[in-house]
């Protein structure tokens, strides 16, 4: 069945064009693409139309953007895009959290392509926007039977996005409530940063929990932080660790017990649907990744979408507005008097919805089951493979499973060759493989890495992937400096300052660029 | 019982892989390895959802279904705008974005993914160059949010609690700020609206000489604004905020930056806006996205929220590198203590937008300007002709225009659905919004629409009005 992926690797090398920046490309007179312009009987009438702008506001000398062909613009892109390794084109399953599944073609073509989807202004007439509303309410639909929460809203364009609408509605409510007391929210560490920032953002305090033993807080961790202060507890289960507390109704129970709303962070529902949901844990309120969990590709980080579940009592605090359904129209609602208002212009990315809406479509109630638990399986078969790569511990609950991700550690590799998860990471590109995500920060786990394979990989990418990483395991003992010097057969090698503080070298721009170098 | 699917996009769904998978990690069911799910925990209902639309013929023709009981502004002839306007998408524009590499790439450090940095940082120069300031971030999710972010990053920075911003400015972006400026400290801060006049439509600088004040954390205008009309006194407007210690915040039509001067160059500190005019399709408003820019002092630069890119060196001579910027100001790293959240954005936006920039060049910036001036202005014309239309504000405008219709006995309400049966979705319906100016349309109109469509809707509009 083709080669043996343990033994013979690729022998990779990824594209390396050693590409001038496109400012460098310019030649005087050259056009990429020529403009509509106006008629002639338009110019008779109204003249040039630039002498309309007066002096004050005329722009006086040209923008100084760089004037190239149409082709080597294209060409120069396309190196650009050789250069990047899009899930699309690589073994993506070292990228814990972020659920690098495949986006498929089908739908792909259809939002991109389809004027019903491309050509469409918000602000039409309601009559002619029936198709995307219909996406819409369907989707919510679909996702109210996923998590068992009642009410969902489209509006938010990405997950972190998503949880701040949630720290809004939580505010509202014990606004509503006359509750000026509760200035807390309480979020775990292997929660996702953003559960800390965006309700931060909205004017919280935030306590963060540490890690037990477990790999995630004890309870009695989370019964010291909550009080009559406690507007809110925001958590991920599993965490980025992959660990299932199975003990997160009585956290909710707590939590509700001091009156505080709890939020569901669902980043990393894959494992879960159609097996555990929001609603039987007890949560409030909920949020979806929909380009990770529902196949919406990542876009270079965006556009994307995080969709906002609530519980019934909540439902009037969402953004406005809403998509609803007379039994016979769709039609925009937004007579929500006391909504949190808006986070987001017009309905939110409606393309991103319209793939969440297609894949569902495409998977049904047995096709969400089987992704979760493939997901799941895959994870578990992929961590036999990797917990048994010398220099490999994995971190916390050893001998308990984890669901759809694990978190490992490279500190026995560390502390044995002086490799770490730096440059591991660097070194597996040169297998063509996509780097993995270390951890969030603080990074508590030592040289850490967390693989997440989703559904969407077959066994013989898994065991291409572990191979790799077994690989440079053995290369750090037996000859570390091509892991060190790594990467080799990147689009290029090594950055020793990936991390830019000093305003002396801050360049953002090219031009800025030119200063700093004295125009070299 | 029905064979069991075997899913195209769940590879390991075929039986006997899944069998060899479970025996060699030892267990005999894959619900098995839930067993850390506890039963009171699991949903042991079925979920509500449609059977399966399996092929992929059905699928496509399913999507296809819904997507053309949309009607579509190629067919349609659209003349709306209020933030979301409609204009020409280059080819190359739509082949970059539609590469799969760009498309389903994520958060990567610059060595597997040095194309997506590289083409992030050439996003940054040229809209450095358009906008003439030198600090730029990776755009966020739409122009109400950069807005509302440019803000927030000038209450910080000032660490005053009012903010002054137009009545005329856009309501979704308004309503974004408001919700976001909400409870987040003590005291309070206001959003304060300042008049604009309702002859010419510009700024009352009198009010906002009443309202500024050493509270002012910053003075907020869009130009063009909302309504459409250049703020001719923008220079003046600065000074005003500079002079009291404000930030000048200018939020900015990127696609009228090769013929408008930038606001950086009438003293604006931070610059916003949206990129959707850059090569972008409408997408029903799913093709919005940020930009943020300021001057490049460590104050202004210290307190964006998102990534910033910075270039610099490898271990090669010669070589360009990517990095990040002040990444510890990033949520990522600093959680709760960061400026505001970062996450997910609309990196693949920022891309269009540089390859956009980059075919059109100065030349092209400026003629699309010009042509945008011309047809608008040509359209205005012949729209304030009809009987009992008229413009609504004297001073000159970019690509929207306000056209009343008081004296036509006619509500906008009742014109734009008799334009529907023409084929013809009409200016956006300002008379709730905007009560005080009675029954008034915002009409977009860009390079896309010709000379014909003007004609077209004069005489749909002559009808209409009747």
């Amino acid at each position: 069945m083709g080669r043996n992926k343990e033994t013979r690797l690729r022998h990779f090398h990824q594209a390396r064009w050693d590409e001038e920046i496109i400012c460098e490309m310019s030649v005087p007179g050259e056009r990429g693409i020529l403009v509509p312009k106006a008629e002639e009987a338009i110019c008779l009438e109204v003249g040039d139309g630039l002498s309309a702008i007066p002096e004050c506001l005329r722009r006086k000398q040209p923008p100084a953007l760089p004037e190239v062909g149409q082709m080597r613009v294209l060409r120069h892109f396309l190196h650009l895009s050789q250069e990047t390794m899009g899930t699309d084109v690589t073994i993506d399953i070292g990228e814990g959290t972020c659920t690098m599944k495949y986006s498929p073609k089908v739908q792909e073509h259809l939002a991109a392509r389809h004027p019903g989807m491309t050509e469409i202004h918000p602000l039409q007439d309601e009559a002619t926007l029936q198709g995307i509303f219909e996406i819409y309410y369907k989707l919510e639909q679909f996702l109210k039977e996923i998590s068992g929460l009642n009410y969902f809203s489209l509006q938010p364009s990405s997950g972190s996005q998503a949880i701040y609408a949630n720290a809004c509605i939580i505010r509202a409510y014990h606004a509503s409530r006359g509750d000026r007391e509760r200035d807390e929210i309480v979020t775990t560490l292997f929660s996702h940063p953003v559960d800390a920032a965006a309700p931060a953002t909205a004017g919280y305090k935030v306590i963060t929990l540490m890690p037990g033993e477990n790999g995630y807080p004890d309870f009695g961790a989370l019964k010291a932080a909550l009080s009559k202060r406690t507007a809110g507890i925001v958590i991920t289960n599993p965490e980025d660790t992959g660990i299932y507390n199975p003990g997160i109704d009585a956290y909710v129970k707590a939590a509700h017990d001091v009156g505080a709303l709890c939020a569901y962070d669902q980043a990393n529902a894959n494992g879960l649907l159609g097996i555990a949901r929001a609603k039987e844990a007890g949560f409030d309120l909920c949020h979806f990744n929909l380009h990770k969990t529902f196949s919406a590709p990542h876009g270079c980080m965006g556009p994307a979408m995080g969709a906002l579940g609530v519980t019934t009592d909540l439902a009037k605090f969402l953004p406005v507005p809403r998509v609803e359904y007379d039994g016979q129209r769709y039609f925009l609602d937004y007579d929500l008097p006391e909504s949190i208002g808006r986070v987001r212009s017009f309905f939110g990315n409606a393309p991103v919805a319209l793939k969440a809406y297609a894949w569902i479509m495409q998977h049904g109630e047995e096709g969400l089951r089987e992704a979760a638990a493939i997901s799941v399986l895959n994870n578990n078969y992929l961590e036999k493979k990797i917990r048994e790569i010398p220099g490999v511990v994995v971190w916390y609950a050893q001998g308990r499973r984890r669901l759809e991700q694990v978190r490992y550690s490279w500190e026995k590799l560390k502390k044995e060759t002086g490799i770490g998860s730096d440059q591991v990471e660097r070194r597996m590109v040169d297998y063509g493989l996509q780097h993995y995500f270390q951890s969030h920060h603080p990074q508590v786990v030592p040289e850490p890495f967390t693989l997440e394979p989703c559904e969407s990989y077959s066994k013989d990418d898994i065991d291409e992937f572990a191979a790799v990483l077994h690989r440079i395991s053995r290369e750090a003992h037996e000859h570390p400096e091509i892991v060190l010097t790594a990467p080799h057969n990147a689009p290029i090698h090594d950055i020793p300052a990936p991390a830019i503080f000093d305003p002396e070298k801050i360049a953002t721009t090219w031009r800025q660029y030119k200063k700093i170098k004295g125009g070299a | 019982m029905s064979k069991k699917t075997v899913f195209p996009y769940i590879p390991n769904s075929v039986p006997e892989v899944k069998a060899q998978m479970l025996k060699e990690i030892g267990i005999g069911d894959v619900m098995d390895l839930y067993y850390e799910v506890p039963e009171h925990l699991r949903f042991n209902g079925k979920m509500n959802l449609p059977p399966p639309l399996l092929d992929e013929y059905s699928i496509k023709k399913h999507l296809e279904q819904l997507l053309s009981r949309n009607k579509n502004c190629s067919d349609y002839l659209n003349f709306l705008g209020a933030g979301c306007a409609q204009h020409f998408v280059p080819a190359v524009c739509d082949e970059i974005n539609g590469r799969g590499e760009f498309l389903t790439a994520y958060s990567s450090p610059m060595w597997a993914d040095y194309g997506k940095w590289q083409a992030w940082f050439e996003y940054q120069s040229l809209m450095g160059e358009l906008l003439d300031m030198d600090f730029l971030s990776i755009p966020t999710y739409d122009g109400a949010q950069a807005a509302a972010t440019s803000l927030s990053m000038a209450v910080r920075l000032t660490g005053r609690h009012r903010v002054l911003a137009p009545k005329s400015m856009n309501p979704e972006n308004l309503m974004v700020a408001r919700n976001y400026l909400k409870d987040i400290s003590d005291p309070a801060i206001s959003i304060d609206l300042i008049e604009f006049d309702p002859e010419t439509g510009l700024l009352d600088l009198n009010d906002l000489r009443a309202k500024v004040s050493a509270d002012t954390a910053a003075v907020f205008i869009e130009n063009p604004t909302y309504l459409g009309v250049m703020e001719i006194k923008a220079a003046e407007i600065g000074k005003l905020a500079r002079e009291n210690g404000a930030e000048f915040v200018v939020y900015a039509d990127p696609i009228s930056l090769g013929v408008m001067m930038p606001p950086a160059q009438y003293g604006a500190t931070i610059a916003c806006g949206d990129l959707h005019p850059l090569g972008i399709h409408m997408q029903c408003g799913g093709g919005q996205s940020g930009f943020m820019a300021s001057l490049p002092d460590m104050d202004h630069a210290s307190r964006f929220k998102d990534i910033i890119v910075g270039i610099t060196n490898t271990v090669k001579e010669g070589e360009y590198g990517f990095g990040t910027v002040l990444p510890k100001n990033l949520s990522y790293i600093r959680r709760e203590r960061a400026n505001e959240f970062t996450g997910t954005n609309t990196g693949l936006w920022a891309i269009t937008a540089a390859v956009y920039l980059s075919l059109m060049g100065p030349k092209g910036m400026q003629e699309i300007g010009q042509t945008i001036l011309q047809k608008a202005r040509y359209a205005a014309r012949r729209i304030s002709e009809l009987e009992g239309v008229k413009l609504a504000f004297s001073s000159p405008f970019f690509k929207e225009f306000v056209v009343n219709f008081d004296e036509t006995a006619k509500s906008v309400a009742q014109i734009n659905r008799a334009l529907l049966s023409y084929g013809i979705f009409g200016g956006k319906d300002l008379s709730d919004e905007f009560q005080h100016l009675g029954q008034c349309a915002l009409y977009c109109v860009t390079e896309v629409i010709t000379k014909q469509d003007i004609d077209r809707l004069v005489s749909a509009l002559q009808e209409a009005v009747k």
